[in-house]
């Protein structure tokens, strides 16, 4: 096969194999054939309509379309993070502090890596800016939910004891420390662990495309390397971030624990 | 002098009263009427309106930590922040006197706390809230886990704290003990105070 554009016979190639799936779940009574059917359509019209849109949208001149898709991602994603909280804080800040931390680390990186590591000009282009911003916010938005998560669980379950410490003339910092430096570790760690096997199990998605798409493999390697190392430094700055603002929005200028500003648990 | 003014707490009309260095104020009441709430917005450690005074200075003039390294909050079941008992205490704090006035001489501080009885931790927090030398005293059920000998080592502990000087407040539901150290008393009652809602601050 030639390296470039697949034909739109090739999709139908490839979904033969699909098919091979299917006639199994039929011949062995697995009654899987139906969900796989309907995830093999999903797949399909959901990359179609993204492949399209994001087409439409290079093709324009305006960056007010890029805008508008950056901020449409920017809300799925707050969307999702909210939805991934079993604690959340009250009413505005539930919605608003997720947020602020996607905007805060996702665009920081996002604008960063574009601008200055992949040199776009301008560094608004629609081709580099919205794959890179999708990226970077799912890896950002998978860290700040591991810092949420341990922080809310932990100041609940060790109230006691981070109030023995307020109690004895403790600051707020100085009680919520090992809390903080917990959540920033549970937040990490998966990260760290993706940088150090990456390549030894399988091929990382974005290497494997540009290899099949013509590109020289050590041109390839060194593009992954930058996208993992920008999709890193982002979770971190996303964790930090939401690890911080979350032990001030928990306790108060009066150096108290603020359990109050959580909504009650559902 | 330790000065409490207008200070709200929900459920209980907002309390005003002044408890003396070398005095003990006992705060009696059914369970849930809000007697370890108030020990905690004296503390700072709930939010409350009103004001508290120590020696005529208001809490929201000093740093909380500061104002908490003065009015010292003790819980009924206290909690650690470190597995063992010396890493609660300053390098150079002298704590022997503490730890034998409670019956607590030979107590190895390097054991795991986790090792203790129930009856251990709770002296030893006392001797953790007394080491830094609050001039406040926020007792909060001080011999719930202690029976006999050592409830009544300990009742003789506060009652010395107490001539040294000390302001105490005490909430005990242990009648003897409140008469042997109270010089006043503040009953709460079980009923809701009707207008609370009005007047506790966000």
């Amino acid at each position: 096969m030639s390296s470039g554009a697949l034909a739109n016979g090739d999709l139908i190639l490839a979904a033969c194999l699909l098919a091979i799936n299917g006639a199994l779940s039929l011949a062995f009574g697995l009654r899987l054939e139906l969900g796989l059917a309907i995830a093999a359509i999903r797949t399909a019209v959901q990359l179609a309509v993204i492949g399209f849109v994001l087409k439409f949208v290079f093709a324009q001149s305006s960056p007010l379309w890029t805008a508008g898709v950056a901020l449409l991602l920017f809300s799925v994603a707050g969307y999702e993070l909210l939805q991934r909280q079993q604690r959340r804080f009250k009413g505005w800040w539930a919605y608003g502090f997720g947020n602020a931390t996607l905007l805060f680390a996702g665009g920081l990186a996002t604008v960063y890596s574009v601008a200055i590591v992949l040199g776009a000009r301008p560094w608004y282009t629609p081709r580099y800016l919205l794959p890179i911003l999708a990226m970077v916010l799912g890896s950002t938005l998978t860290s700040i939910s591991a810092v949420l998560q341990t922080l809310t669980d932990g100041i609940e379950r060790e109230r006691g004891t981070i109030e023995a410490r307020l109690a004895h003339g403790g600051t707020r910092f100085a009680a919520l420390v090992p809390l903080l430096r917990r959540a920033l570790r549970t937040a990490t760690a998966p990260v760290f662990n993706v940088l150090s096997v990456a390549g030894m199990v399988a091929l990382p998605g974005v290497m494997t495309g540009q290899i099949l798409a013509g590109a020289d493999p050590v041109d390839a390697a060194k593009f992954q390397m930058v996208l993992m190392f920008v999709l890193a430094g982002a979770s971190g700055l996303g964790a930090l971030a939401a690890a911080l603002g979350g032990v001030l929005l928990l306790s108060d200028h009066r150096h108290r624990l603020r359990l109050d500003r959580l909504a009650p648990d559902g | 002098m330790l000065r409490i003014d207008y200070l709200s707490i929900a459920g209980l009309p907002p309390l005003s009263f002044e408890v003396a260095p070398g005095q003990c104020l006992a705060i009696e009441g059914p369970s849930g009427c809000g007697k370890t709430r108030l020990l905690r917005a004296i503390a700072d450690l709930d939010p409350a309106a009103g004001h508290v005074f120590l020696e005529g200075v208001e809490r929201a003039e000093m740093s909380a930590p500061l104002w908490r390294r003065r009015v010292r909050f003790v819980a009924a079941e206290p909690a650690w922040w470190a597995p063992t008992p010396r890493a609660h205490f300053a390098a150079a704090v002298k704590l022997d006197r503490l730890l034998s006035a409670l019956g607590l001489e030979q107590l190895d501080l390097d054991r795991p706390l986790s090792e203790l009885s129930t009856g251990e931790r709770q002296r030893l927090a006392l001797v953790r809230a007394l080491a830094d030398d609050p001039p406040v005293l926020l007792l909060d059920e001080p011999t719930s886990a202690l029976g006999g000998t050592n409830a009544a080592l300990t009742c003789e502990f506060i009652k010395f704290q107490i001539l040294a000087g000390r302001i105490v407040i005490l909430v005990s539901h242990d009648a003897m003990q409140i008469d042997r150290l109270a010089t006043a008393r503040l009953q709460l009652s079980g009923v809701p105070w009707p207008h609370s809602q009005q007047s506790v601050a966000a």
